[in-house]
């Protein structure tokens, strides 16, 4: 444990300097940045903006969710000027995280923070960020200071050169490594109060800001709502995120997180009632900001219990209004809880909707069965299909997994097409194998039918039943 | 603009029918490509367009038109296109108070009544003028889409109003076309939105209905196309045709294919 404390400071002392001088830190490993920096500098000019890329598909520029398994999924990041919805699970324990990781990788890029609550306090949020895992420069460092400690001189280069070696298998391992869009992150440890210290920041917290004034004109909103507008408005105007004023400063990117939105707290009921008078509120709050959105250079993470609102309609509306949005369903409590084709996962996760921008199509990815699993440090994304795979193998003939796993990416599990593949193949397996018959027979005189052969060691080691000619191997 | 659509709808740019409303409508899926086909059709078939955008930015339709093979800023620039979008204008109309009243003027008002200002605005948009340099053809009023109208609280009554009083004056007045969108909510038991979807396919004259597969999400067929003709029953042998085609979006244009005939399978 005593190594651990000395890691999380090194981690965060590099991690302020990368965050605040953002590319001139003194390392062995200047030979990446130096790349990274020139290629992206090739496009468009925005792109000097730590933290985002330019999709490959439509332009558009690309800010990390924090989670690179997802942002994958959603086509390579989350594109600036859009809002992702994440439809909170059940008991709402895996969705903060998601949360929680937008908002660290806004900090550890240097983005202007916005968070928004009815239940916790912003500052409160803020100091439950998990801490990142910056997995070469620091580490490295750290490495290197406890190999200069204890071995001499000539060991050192050797040392060092290990590591080299090693290294890039490391980041290749990883889907995005750890350069500049899309960090991993340790929900174990806290993030560095430094990092946080050093971020800009600004926080909406309901309950203080709807304490004074009640006397306001009567609008088409809840009164949580139009002062959550008003703020959003007023930081993007200020600090220059919209695009159409010219920016003196940098340009940078601001990070808005809004919590349970449309929970009881913020003042609205459809989470209350079927048929409430004031059902649209929610989706006109969500129409105006997404045009605050489009006009500037921020992206929004909103979660929110869906699973509260007792109006269908209202959330197909809001989906409809929404860009990206994921959908989280945790097992606890549910009878898949103990289904042994899930025991590896905590839930499923799915991806309800992509945005087309500046396309005709979007990026829809291929796979569909995504499970996630909290494990001690990280949150996994992984597709099912492999777990399912591993435990029908011993059901289905060989050869039929791969198939499997080739086609069913783009059936549903269970579909028409699905059961009509299975049986297709089958018929077709077991013509294989009656041909395999045949073929053995005239090898019946060295005796060695692959069939029989197939059958086991224990007939095959019989006299008796090698003597048997033409009889497929089977114990009377 | 795509031709296979243009193909199976019978049409093309040089003859423009007048005094129709064609209703767009997409269950499960986005059916946002036929407002794209919809918008370069009429472009390039020189009509003057009024586009009321309500769910994206004129950003993407330009890109989009672009690809298909039209300018939307040129247009615009020209006369020829009007184009409301609504996530900016909502954003003005929310935070600074105006004299004079926004087409969108409904989004500050407490319940809001009615689209009367829309309508003065499609009305002044398409009202022809005497420049005499160019005279553009028939008007066309084109809406993606009307289901966000619920959305911001308007009552599917008032969008029912609002699409007859645009008939009266787009359609009959001035002869020109309306093409709207709206989303088929499907099982999600929204109300508002079925009146709103029964009453449209009760006055329209056409309607695309994109939907998504039953069996779910496929790579090579993105949905399946359903059009049907409101007009008086043909004696020809045209009526037993079948009207349900799938597609594939591809990059800039969308292939069309009878049922279960996608390259892919054969």
């Amino acid at each position: 444990m005593a190594a651990v404390g000395p890691c999380g400071t090194g981690t965060g002392s590099t991690g302020s300097v990368a965050a605040a001088a953002s590319k001139n830190n003194v390392t062995s490993f200047q030979r990446r940045g130096p790349r990274a920096s020139s290629s992206d500098s090739g496009g468009s000019r925005l792109v000097s903006i730590a933290g985002t890329r330019p999709s490959v598909r439509n332009g558009q520029l690309l800010v990390s969710t924090g989670l690179p398994a997802l942002d994958q999924l959603l086509g390579g990041g989350l594109a600036v000027g859009t809002v992702l919805l994440i439809e909170e699970d059940k008991y709402n324990i895996y969705s903060p995280l998601l949360f929680k990781y937008f908002l660290a990788e806004g900090i550890i890029n240097g983005h202007n923070l916005l968070v928004a609550s009815a239940k916790e306090d912003p500052e409160k949020i803020l100091q439950e960020l998990p801490a990142p895992l910056l997995d070469d420069n620091c580490k490295k460092e750290f490495d290197e200071e406890i190999y200069n400690d204890k071995t001499p001189e000539s060991n050192i280069k050797m040392k060092i050169a290990w590591r080299y070696q090693l290294l890039p298998k490391m980041e290749q391992a990883g889907p995005v490594s750890s350069s500049r869009f899309g960090h991993y992150y340790d929900v174990s440890k806290k993030m560095p109060q430094e990092l946080i210290e050093a971020s800009n920041w600004h926080g909406f917290f309901l309950p203080e800001k709807i304490s004074s004034t009640l006397n306001i004109e009567p609008c088409s909103l809840t009164h949580g709502y139009i002062k959550l507008l008003q703020f959003i408005q007023k930081i993007i105007y200020e600090e220059g995120f919209d695009g159409s004023n010219p920016q003196k400063k940098q340009k940078n990117i601001l990070r808005i997180g809004i919590q349970n939105l449309g929970s009881p707290l913020w003042g609205d009921d459809i989470c209350c009632t079927e048929n409430c008078d004031n059902s649209h509120n929610l989706t006109k709050f969500l129409y105006i900001l997404r045009g605050l959105l489009r006009t500037s250079l921020s992206a929004c993470i909103i979660t929110m219990p869906t699973h509260l609102i007792q109006n269908k309609a209202i959330i197909a509306r809001i989906t409809n209004l929404s860009d990206t949005v994921v959908h989280l369903e945790s097992f606890i409590g549910s009878e898949r809880e103990t289904n042994p084709l899930y025991k590896d996962y905590h839930g499923l996760i799915h991806i309800r909707q992509i945005p087309r921008l500046n396309n005709l199509i979007c990026d829809v990815s291929d796979v569909k069965d995504l499970a996630f699993k909290l494990k001690r440090k990280l949150f996994t994304i992984e597709w099912v299909q492999d777990n399912y795979l591993r435990q029908e193998r011993n059901i289905y003939p060989p050869g039929f997994s791969y198939l499997l796993k080739q086609k069913d990416s783009a059936w549903g599990e269970g579909s028409l097409q699905h059961s009509t593949f299975l049986m297709s193949f089958l018929a077709k397996a077991t013509a294989f194998a009656s041909r395999l018959v045949r073929h053995s027979e005239p090898l019946k005189q060295t005796g060695r039918g692959r069939i029989r052969h197939a059958a086991g060691p224990r007939l095959w080691h019989d006299g008796r039943r090698q003597e048997a000619p033409g009889l497929l191997a089977i114990p009377s | 603009m795509f031709p296979e659509l243009n193909n199976l709808l019978n049409t093309t740019p040089d003859r423009v029918e007048q005094g129709k409303l064609t209703l767009l409508c997409d269950a499960k899926t986005d059916g946002s490509f036929l407002v794209h086909h919809f918008l370069s059709f009429y472009l390039k078939a020189n009509c003057k367009v009024c586009f009321v955008a309500l769910i994206q930015s004129f950003t993407h339709y330009n890109i989009v038109g672009q690809k298909l093979g039209v300018s939307l800023t040129t247009a615009r620039e020209r006369g020829q296109l009007m184009f409301l979008e609504g996530l900016k204008s909502s954003v003005d109309v929310f935070f600074r108070a105006e004299e004079k009243p926004h087409p969108l003027q409904f989004l500050r008002e407490a319940n809001a009544g009615n689209l009367q200002p829309l309508y003065e605005f499609v009305r002044e948009a398409l009202q022809p003028v005497d420049q005499g340099e160019t005279a553009w053809r028939c008007p066309v009023l084109l809406v993606d889409n009307l289901s966000v109208l619920l959305s911001l609280g308007v009552g599917a009554v008032a969008v029912l109003d609002f699409i007859h009083y645009c008939r009266a004056a787009v359609c009959c007045e001035l002869q020109g076309n309306m093409v709207v969108l709206a989303h088929d909510s499907g099982d999600a038991e929204d109300e508002e939105n079925d009146i709103l979807l029964n009453g449209l396919s009760h006055q329209s004259h056409l309607i695309l209905r994109a939907e998504g597969l039953a069996t779910g999400f496929c790579r090579d067929v993105h949905g399946q196309l359903r059009v049907l003709w409101r007009r008086p029953p043909q004696p020809t042998a045209q009526r037993d045709r079948s009207l349900t085609y799938q597609y594939k979006i591809q990059d800039k244009s969308v292939s069309f294919f009878a049922k279960g005939l996608s390259p892919a399978v054969l």
